[in-house]
């Protein structure tokens, strides 16, 4: 009895536990160092040096970045909602380290979940994923109401209307791998790649396509990111909805848009790129990618974060490259085009399914 | 494309709409300076607007009358300040007219060269500061780059940068320093690839496009009737240009065209600054290859004293348009009256006209178009 209660305990708080704290803490620096990577590559981009006055090259940066923020006054203007305008950071980086709880970084191991790269494997994962995502937009919206600033007021609408037009398509362009894989969660959509032995997006060609590049551009506007970062905008809003925050709680929304960035890279990732497999999983002579002279799994993860780091690059070069879209333009993008093209890769990947196979 | 028709105002709504009223300037990152308008915005929409100017107002018209002809040329760096070589030539010119002084061809060589050079200079800053507040971030880097290698054949020249003071009645103060002219061939040389690479980043662009194309719209008439000179002007069909229009210094012996588009809207105002700055290359190259030797100086007396009687205007072609100064003498050293013809002052003027009935991020894109400078403004 005791040892069954040890083992329970092990497998049901320890493990998850001690896991939960080494994701955030994991990605917690990766979104430290994206913010660094995103400096130093529009550096690049921009013939220029990006940071490189703290430590060697820089790297210490992030942490000086957090330093100081950590030292600035927290200010709380005087008509501001309190209880909303402190809430609502904690609204938009919760959600989305939340999801982190569902996402396979790595392959599942045959000795049970406890020794596995994730985290817990759910049957719904997806529709976890979905339903937790779309609670960030609150914490937008509240910031901005609550700030009582008619600047963030704006933006926090803006920010409502632009997640209301990319939830619809980006929910659709889901349904596609799902349709593909027949399972929620997000470990079988990924061992179902392996077994179809292609990742998603080469699925139903051009359909999986379809469906990834309007999960991407949805999951940009989602994130608020160039050139979809209206809610944002500083020559427009002046900083949108976080004009009144500052100190650790406009670290806070800075966060929650980076972490937003990665849950979408790595939501695309386990979907549409194979999560932690190789490329072609089914060719044999790639087969040396797989990397097995590495310990169990570790493979499985390196190729996820390459992933996940491929796609991070990609946000960092949009934001280097494209002019901000106007708000009647974003909404005439997600419901004249976005809404009926992932209508149509799912109604597509159905027909096929039911009719050809 | 968004419908702008300002009648879709009137529209039935379901609930009451209530108009909100942003007080946008004097401090946010988009108005250029201290540009402060007073906005009615029904949701996105613009209902009305109202400029606020005065916040940067030194009194630089009456200092003028404080100082004689040959300190006033300081003053005129601060009204245009990225744009200082134009003011310079502006304000020496109309002394120069009045007093009747002729300027020997080498100081008006230089005097071209530099108001070329700032014009290249200023519709950098123009683009930078337009793209960046559309949105596209990388435009100014590059044009900071090449604006930085004018700057300092600027520094070579006079000392100074921004504020250069680089001209008086009479002519030049300085030579050209050993190895500018080969300095400035170099830079002039390889400035078309650099416009190309702007035009890379944007031209074609499809959300760059979205964001200027038909946004804006200010029609020839209206250009007109608020006076509206420069590129303005020019990309709403009207080819008026100072230069070739009332040729002053040595424009009549250049070859250069005057870039005219017709759509009146942001994006042909764009497409005029870009052609502009072409243009500007090929006088700077035809200066250089044709500057010829000879005193920088013409023989005047050491006072300039104006005539009891007489006031005269006189325009250049500054980067933003039209700047003229009228000037009434009355027989001492300083003028009797000076007053400057600023074209942001009748640019900024027609802003309402052109952005009522648009949405706040077409103000930002019409704002940026109208490239003021606060400091003409005000004075």
């Amino acid at each position: 009895m005791v040892e069954f209660f040890g083992e329970t305990l092990y497998v049901y708080a320890v493990v998850p536990f001690i896991k939960i704290i080494a994701a955030i803490v994991v990605v917690l620096t990766i979104i430290a160092y994206t913010t660094f990577a995103e400096r130093k590559i529009l550096g690049f981009l921009q013939v220029r040096m990006g940071p490189n006055r703290v430590g060697p090259w820089g790297l210490l940066q992030p942490i000086a970045d957090v330093a100081k923020l950590l030292g600035k006054e927290d200010v709380i203007p005087n008509r501001a909602v309190k209880w909303a305008y402190v809430l609502a950071p904690c609204l938009v980086v919760g959600p989305a380290l939340l999801i982190l709880s569902v996402i396979p970084f790595g392959p599942p191991s045959s000795k049970g979940v406890a020794s596995s790269w994730f985290i817990t494997d759910v049957n719904v994962g997806l529709l976890l994923v979905v339903a937790i995502a779309s609670i960030g937009v609150y914490g937008l919206l509240l910031g901005g109401w609550a700030s009582n600033n008619k600047f963030s007021m704006m933006g926090g609408l803006r920010a409502a209307a632009q997640m209301i037009s990319y939830e619809v398509p980006q929910g659709f362009s889901l349904v596609v791998p799902l349709l593909m894989a027949g399972t929620l969660s997000l470990v079988g959509i990924v061992e179902a790649q392996l077994t179809q032995g292609r990742w998603f997006i080469f699925g139903f060609f051009p359909f999986g396509l379809l469906a990834f590049f309007i999960y991407f551009v949805a999951g940009v506007a989602e994130s608020n990111r160039n050139p979809f970062d209206l809610p944002e905008a500083e020559s427009e809003l002046v900083a949108g909805f976080h004009t009144e925050y500052s100190g650790m709680r406009f670290a806070l929304f800075f966060l929650g848009e980076y972490a937003n960035m990665i849950v979408i890279s790595a939501v695309a990732v386990t979907l549409f790129l194979g999560g932690w497999l190789r490329p072609f999983p089914s060719v044999e002579w790639l087969s040396f990618l797989d990397l097995a002279f590495l310990p169990a799994g570790l493979a499985g993860l390196l190729w996820f974060l390459i992933k996940l780091l491929a796609f991070l690059f990609v946000y960092i070069w949009f934001r280097g490259t494209f002019p901000r879209y106007r708000f009647d333009q974003l909404m005439d993008l997600g419901w004249k085009w976005l809404i009926p093209a992932s209508v149509l890769a799912v109604v597509a990947t159905s027909l096929w399914k039911v009719v050809l196979l | 494309m968004v419908d702008v028709d300002s009648s879709d105002l009137s529209r039935d709504t379901l609930f009451g709409v209530e108009e909100m009223e942003i007080n946008f300037g004097p401090q946010h990152p988009a108005t250029h300076g201290v540009l402060r308008l007073k906005l009615k915005v029904d949701g996105e929409r613009i209902v009305d607007c109202y400029p606020v100017i005065g916040y940067l107002h030194r009194g630089t018209e009456k200092l003028f009358e404080l100082h004689p002809f040959f300190q006033n040329v300081p003053h005129t760096d601060r009204l245009d300040y990225v744009a200082a070589a134009t003011n310079n030539l502006a304000y020496v010119g109309a002394v120069e007219k009045l007093l009747g002084i002729v300027v020997p061809p080498r100081a008006s060589y230089i005097r071209t060269l530099l108001s070329e050079l700032q014009r290249i200079s200023s519709h950098l800053l123009w683009l930078a500061t337009h793209a960046i507040d559309i949105g596209a971030m990388t435009p100014f880097f590059y044009t900071f780059r090449e604006r930085e290698i004018i700057l300092d054949l600027f520094e070579e020249y006079c000392g100074a940068r921004l504020t250069l003071n680089c001209m008086r009645p009479g002519g030049q103060p300085y030579d050209l320093p050993v190895g500018w002219v080969e300095r400035c061939a170099e830079f002039v040389g390889g400035f078309p690839e650099k416009i190309d690479e702007y035009e890379g980043l944007l031209t074609e662009n499809r959300i760059w496009k979205k964001r200027t194309v038909g946004i804006g719209i200010l029609s020839p008439e209206m250009a007109l009737d608020y006076a509206v000179t420069g590129p303005m002007l020019r990309g709403s069909g009207i080819g008026l240009d100072v230069r070739k229009a009332m040729p002053y210094e040595m424009y009549d012996q250049m070859d250069f065209d005057v870039p005219v588009f017709y759509n009146c809207d942001t994006y042909d105002r764009y497409l005029v600054r870009m052609e502009e700055m072409r243009q500007s290359t090929r006088i700077v190259q035809q200066c250089l290859e044709k500057l010829p030797e000879g005193p920088l100086m013409a023989k005047r007396p050491r006072v300039l004293k104006a005539p009891k009687e007489g006031d005269v205007y006189h325009a250049v072609e500054a980067p933003k348009g039209e700047i003229g100064f009228y000037i009434v003498g009355n027989g001492t050293p300083n003028p009797h009256r000076c007053r400057v013809r600023p074209p942001s002052f009748y640019n900024i003027q027609v802003l309402p006209e052109m952005v009522v009935g648009g949405l706040i991020a077409d103000l930002i894109a019409v704002i940026g178009t109208t490239d003021v400078v606060l400091g003409e403004v005000d004075r």
